[in-house]
């Protein structure tokens, strides 16, 4: 674990993996001195970017990251109390980078589907854009690079995997994820609260429909 | 509960006119940013100017532009780029409080230097809040949708205070800032990091409350450092994109960035980024 300078009000935690960053968030969220000194904290993929509140010297700001040895423990505050929701995506698996996919993982197209269905995801983090968030926990054969040219435009409700990761993008923009499907659920409405459909620590399932 | 409507927008300029506050901190986890006012200290000087609490929503407007009529007693102050301002055509001075009288309207000019002016109004814009602000956020696109003529704003609550003074003097930008920058956290990821301080930048045509592009120069990325995995930003980070073009990200940046960021802007120094024009020089060093 590395704890690196971003600009006079943040701290960027480096740290070993997506589990480590789930954890540290849970746990920088959970300390005590977190509500007087924390703006906000960013999780990434490996790091987690901690925003000291207005005047709050850099310092202070050391205080509300956790030691390495907490960060190591299998369990997180947020493993606590009431098991997460489960949220069930329906998903028609017609993207036009599944047969792509198929080829860098050297899986058939169906057995791509059986592999992003059989398995459950969880909500590591969100980021990108208002209600995407950064699924793990998938089949490991599904790992693929991103397209080496992003599209400029995505539409909404595309279901795509970079990475360990696999997203849905809440509304039409540019990505550069591998897409394999689309679904129709909504995944940011702000008449809803919380507005976000997949928030931290959900489990979502998708489900091929035709 | 509606609140009475004080401002009809009359015209808008070539730029946007948009409402901002202080901004939606703490929502980077469902992928939404801080957004908000772009020159903070202009913004919140407004507010205090016409007696309003901090976090009133107030109107930036882009190279002026903007003219409004009063449909009850409003009073008003521009802060930030000194846009010339007329009140039924009579000159006023740009930092001036001014009480418009209803069938009154204030126009504002472009500014002799500076980019964003910001209209505070007392009482504030009453707009409904997303995730608890009012601002828009130019790149979620949340928020209110920028002013378009006919537009009604009515006023808020946020008049909790007297109005003390009746006139600060206006801002000027006529300077080539220097502005202070933390090196790193990603520095490493380029072969000459120090060119991020020698090189006089010319702030890019393309450039928005999302990120500054920065034109004169560019650093030399180390190609075998392969893909950074996507991690936090702030306003004032300083990214290097595969090219080597740096891009400052300003309000309404992407709240992950999967490209290097070499360096960042101390807080206090954004505030002047938002105040760059395309084709202004700016300088930075190390602090």
């Amino acid at each position: 674990m590395k704890v690196l300078p971003y600009g006079d009000r943040g701290l960027l935690v480096e740290l070993a993996d997506t589990d480590a960053v789930v954890r540290c968030v849970a746990l920088i969220r959970s300390g005590p001195a977190t509500s007087g000194l924390v703006a906000d904290v960013v999780p990434g993929a490996r790091t987690v970017l901690v925003v000291a509140r207005a005047g709050v010297p850099i310092d202070l700001l050391r205080a509300v990251v956790p030691d390495e040895k907490d960060l190591m423990c299998g369990e997180s505050p947020g493993h606590q109390g009431p098991p997460p929701a489960e949220v069930v995506i329906p998903v028609r698996y017609d993207g036009p980078d599944l047969e792509r996919v198929a080829g860098l993982t050297g899986l058939t197209e169906a057995e791509v589907v059986a592999a992003h269905t059989g398995t459950p995801w969880r909500v590591a983090f969100g980021g990108f854009a208002p209600g995407f968030a950064y699924l793990v926990g998938g089949d490991p054969r599904l790992q693929v690079p991103r397209r080496e040219q992003p599209r400029t435009t995505v539409p909404a409700g595309a279901v795509g995997l970079a990475g360990e990761f696999s997203g849905i993008y809440p509304r039409s923009s540019p990505g550069g994820w591998q897409l394999v499907g689309r679904t129709d659920r909504a995944l940011w409405d702000l008449d809803r609260d919380p507005p976000a459909l997949l928030g931290a620590g959900v489990t979502v399932r998708f489900e091929e429909v035709p | 509960m509606s609140a009475p409507v004080g401002l009809v927008v009359r015209a808008v300029g070539g730029g946007p006119c948009l409402v901002q506050d202080a901004g939606r901190p703490g929502h980077a986890a469902i992928g939404v940013g801080v957004g908000g006012a772009a020159d903070r200290a202009s913004y919140e000087l407004g507010n205090r100017l016409v007696g309003n609490a901090p976090g009133a929503a107030a109107v930036e407007v882009v190279l002026g532009g903007l003219e409004v009529e009063a449909t009850v007693h409003v009073t008003v102050c521009v802060t930030g780029a000194p846009a010339p301002l007329h009140l039924d055509g009579r000159p006023e001075p740009s930092g001036a409080v001014l009480t418009l009288r209803p069938g009154q309207r204030l126009r504002l000019g472009v500014p002799a230097s500076g980019l964003r002016s910001f209209l505070a109004i007392r009482g504030g814009v009453a707009v409904a809040a997303v995730l608890g602000s009012r601002s828009r956020d130019t790149l979620a696109q949340l928020g209110p949708a920028p002013l378009a003529p006919g537009d009604r704003l009515a006023l808020g609550d946020a008049a909790t205070g007297e109005v003390l003074v009746d006139a600060v003097p206006p801002a000027s930008y006529d300077d080539r800032p220097v502005l202070r920058v933390v090196r790193g956290p990603r520095d490493g990821w380029v072969r000459d990091v120090e060119r991020l301080v020698t090189t006089t930048w010319r702030i890019g045509s393309s450039s928005d409350r999302v990120g500054l592009r920065l034109e004169g120069g560019g650093l030399d990325p180390v190609p075998a450092r392969g893909e950074l995995p996507s991690e936090g930003a702030l306003r004032g980070a300083i990214q290097v994109s595969p090219d080597g073009r740096p891009v400052v990200f300003g309000p309404d940046h992407p709240v992950t960035g999967g490209y290097p960021v070499v360096g960042v802007v101390i807080d206090a120094d954004t505030d002047r980024l938002a105040q760059l024009r395309p084709g202004d020089e700016l300088g930075f060093r190390w602090v």
